[in-house]
């Protein structure tokens, strides 16, 4: 029993990493049709910014408390500003062009690693987290590590932000529009460009926050992190349908418990295995992706 | 069958003619020139500073000529896919892995000689590219792109996982040399692997000048240009789109085999998503859909991501200040950097830098030209 109630914690605390990652991802595939390959750098640079932060090199951050607070914070900032860079001076000038778009994406998602391996080499670091966060909790006879918790309600926290600004907000409004029939929005006499930035910028906060509080998860940081998160969440999108965030959530959370329980009651790397297997079954059944926008 | 659209060769092929005299003579003539050069190379000892490190003709230095061999000739026959069919593979990885992998295997667990071994390595990759294409080509556009990448991850799963003992998990496993003709093993015999590079490379630029030739490669341009057409034209994409996905793939199984002979054994990072994504870097990088410009790619990545590493560690970058030292310390920094510039400034990639700084120079003569 202890065993299925860790294995689900960690589970759901994985699946979390995979949704504020794949939340923006899908956002940005179903407004721009862009496949983000840079969006496990933007994930990279919010944990290298959150870990610059805490580990006292800025004032006022640091590795406990309100200082861990701040420098997530800060972390997110960072990955929101790079983001929107990225759009504005790489994305944007390309529009129409979807095939280079991906390209320019795929040569930041190469560069950034590399840099950030050139900087702070490529050996993983120790993430400096607050004391309060890296000890476990009892629940129905497991030892949960308290960081899954964090992730989790981290995850919940945007789901409903940004349930909230879709559903409430004419921002958010414009976004949904776009996502169903781009070329109808602008039309309309909307600008609908604007939007891009707009879902660019959410989606690198979230990428970015899933970074800083991946470092909990996974007690390092290192330059390849967010590469390696990346193609789960890939499938995560295409489960989720894309441009939809609730799916998105969905798929995170049967992604994540399915790659935990097939690793520890199959063989090790079987899970994964499992989860890309079922990404291409999944495409190759519904052709379309979950709600028709793919192919 | 005749498509509207002519074949992008000929539109480049006419530019020589156009420019006239010696240089026009030159672009005809430069590939004999450079395969000249590429066979007298073993028997060079002309140093070329900067370049390589100690004479042309060193044991090591072959070794890197090689390995720029092989990944020109790879990336040439990755943009089968890519700039001759339209088709954005994020798997192609799987196929070169495949070929090395399987022969690597079966030299050591079944304990054929290298011959045998590398027919039935070639084999497996073929069926392994039919199959996985035959499925993957079910679907089209990014949805292609994804299964594709699905099923080399999958494949890159199994090789780290190591099933039975047969691919030695994240070490990789060594070509056992026994199994090896003996002229292949030991350092002084790094020429012989430089010529089998190199034959590689000449049969697979063949191959494909080849394809892209035949009818077959005119039904690729086509859909390249505009699938539905094809198909209006009572054609069926999906066979030709699958013939060149496993024609790309037995190249790439080929290239896996040379790749083991060449670095003594078959490494998981050959499977990994990102070697597929350095095949893309260097397609795009030389000029995808051109007959040289892949080629060139491929060279150009593979050298810069040997050498200047090492030449970041040299005198002259050392004394930089760290601002300007430390991404120059980055292959893969410069060469992603250098990649968006050439997606953003040069969409044709690196080859068409001399069409395009003629045809800027002839804008500017022909105002002149016109004015007398």
């Amino acid at each position: 029993m202890s065993t299925v109630v860790l294995l689900t914690a960690t589970g759901l605390g994985l699946g979390a990493l995979y949704f504020l990652v794949a939340s923006g991802l899908s956002l940005i595939f179903g407004l721009m049709d862009v496949l983000n390959f840079a969006h496990g750098a933007l994930l990279s640079i919010g944990a290298y910014a959150t870990w610059w932060a805490a580990s006292g090199h800025l004032p006022g951050a640091g590795s406990g408390g309100a200082g861990f607070v701040w420098a997530v914070a800060f972390g997110t900032a960072v990955g929101t500003v790079a983001a929107m860079v990225l759009e504005l001076a790489l994305i944007r000038p390309l529009y129409e062009r979807p095939r280079e778009q991906v390209l320019a994406t795929v040569g930041v998602g190469l560069a950034v690693p590399a840099l950030l391996s050139a900087v702070w080499g490529a050996d993983a670091r120790t993430f400096p987290g607050p004391t309060a966060l890296s000890g476990t909790f009892g629940l129905l006879g497991a030892r949960i590590p308290v960081n899954r918790l964090v992730l989790i309600g981290a995850a919940l926290v945007v789901l409903v932000a940004l349930r909230l600004f879709l559903g409430r907000t004419r921002h958010g409004l414009v976004v949904r529009a776009g996502v169903e029939d781009r070329a109808m929005v602008t039309a309309l006499g909307i600008d609908v460009r604007r939007a891009f930035t707009l879902v660019f910028a959410i989606g690198g906060a979230a990428a970015a926050l899933g970074g800083a509080l991946g470092g909990l998860y996974y007690g390092s940081v290192d330059p390849g992190q967010g590469t390696s998160l990346l193609i789960f969440a890939f499938v995560v999108v295409v489960m989720g349908g894309m441009g939809s965030v609730s799916g998105a959530a969905l798929a995170a959370v049967g992604v994540g418990l399915v790659q935990q329980f097939a690793n520890y009651y199959t063989a090790s790397g079987l899970g994964d295995l499992a989860v890309v297997v079922l990404l291409a079954a999944l495409l190759l059944l519904r052709p379309h992706g979950a709600t028709g926008r793919l192919a | 069958m005749t498509l509207a659209t002519q074949p992008r060769e000929k539109t480049a092929a006419a530019a020589p003619p156009a420019a006239t005299g010696r240089l026009g003579r030159f672009a005809r003539w430069w590939p004999m020139a450079a395969l000249a050069a590429l066979l007298a190379a073993p028997y060079s000892s002309l140093p070329l500073p900067g370049l390589l490190d100690g004479p042309i003709g060193s044991a090591g230095n072959l070794q890197l000529l090689a390995l720029c061999l092989v990944f020109g000739a790879l990336a040439t026959g990755y943009d089968l896919l890519l700039g001759r069919t339209g088709l954005l593979s994020f798997g192609h990885a799987l196929y070169f892995a495949a070929g090395s992998y399987a022969t690597d295997v079966i030299m050591i667990e079944a304990g054929l000689p290298f011959g045998a071994a590398a027919v039935l390595g070639l084999l497996f990759g073929v069926a392994l590219a039919a199959v996985l294409g035959s499925v993957s080509l079910r679907v089209g556009g990014i949805a292609f792109s994804m299964v594709t990448l699905a099923f080399a991850q999958a494949g890159s799963i199994l090789v780290e996982r190591d099933p039975g003992g047969w691919t030695g998990g994240e070490e990789g496993r060594a070509a056992p040399a026994d199994k090896l003709p003996a002229s292949l093993v030991g350092i002084g015999n790094t020429v012989n692997l430089y010529w089998i590079a190199l034959a590689y490379l000449v049969v697979t630029v063949a191959v494909v000048h080849w394809a892209v030739r035949s009818p077959t490669g005119r039904v690729w341009e086509g859909i390249k240009e505009n699938e539905r057409r094809v198909e209006v034209l009572g054609l069926r994409p999906y066979g030709f789109k699958l013939t060149a996905f496993v024609l790309a793939g037995a190249l790439a199984a080929v290239g896996g085999i040379v790749h083991l002979l060449l670095t003594g054994g078959a490494t998981p990072q050959t499977t990994t998503s990102d070697f597929t994504l350095s095949l893309l870097v260097m397609v795009v990088l030389g000029g995808s859909g051109s007959r040289w410009g892949p080629l060139v790619g491929g060279v150009l990545y593979t050298w810069a991501d040997h050498r200047l590493g090492d030449l970041a560690g040299s005198g002259s970058v050392a004394d930089l200040p760290s601002v300007l030292r430390v991404p120059l310390s980055q292959p893969l920094f410069l060469l992603g950097t250098l990649f968006v510039v050439v997606v953003y400034v040069l969409p044709g990639g690196v080859v068409r830098l001399p069409e395009r700084i003629g045809a800027a120079r002839r804008t500017r003569t022909a105002p002149t030209a016109q004015g007398s």
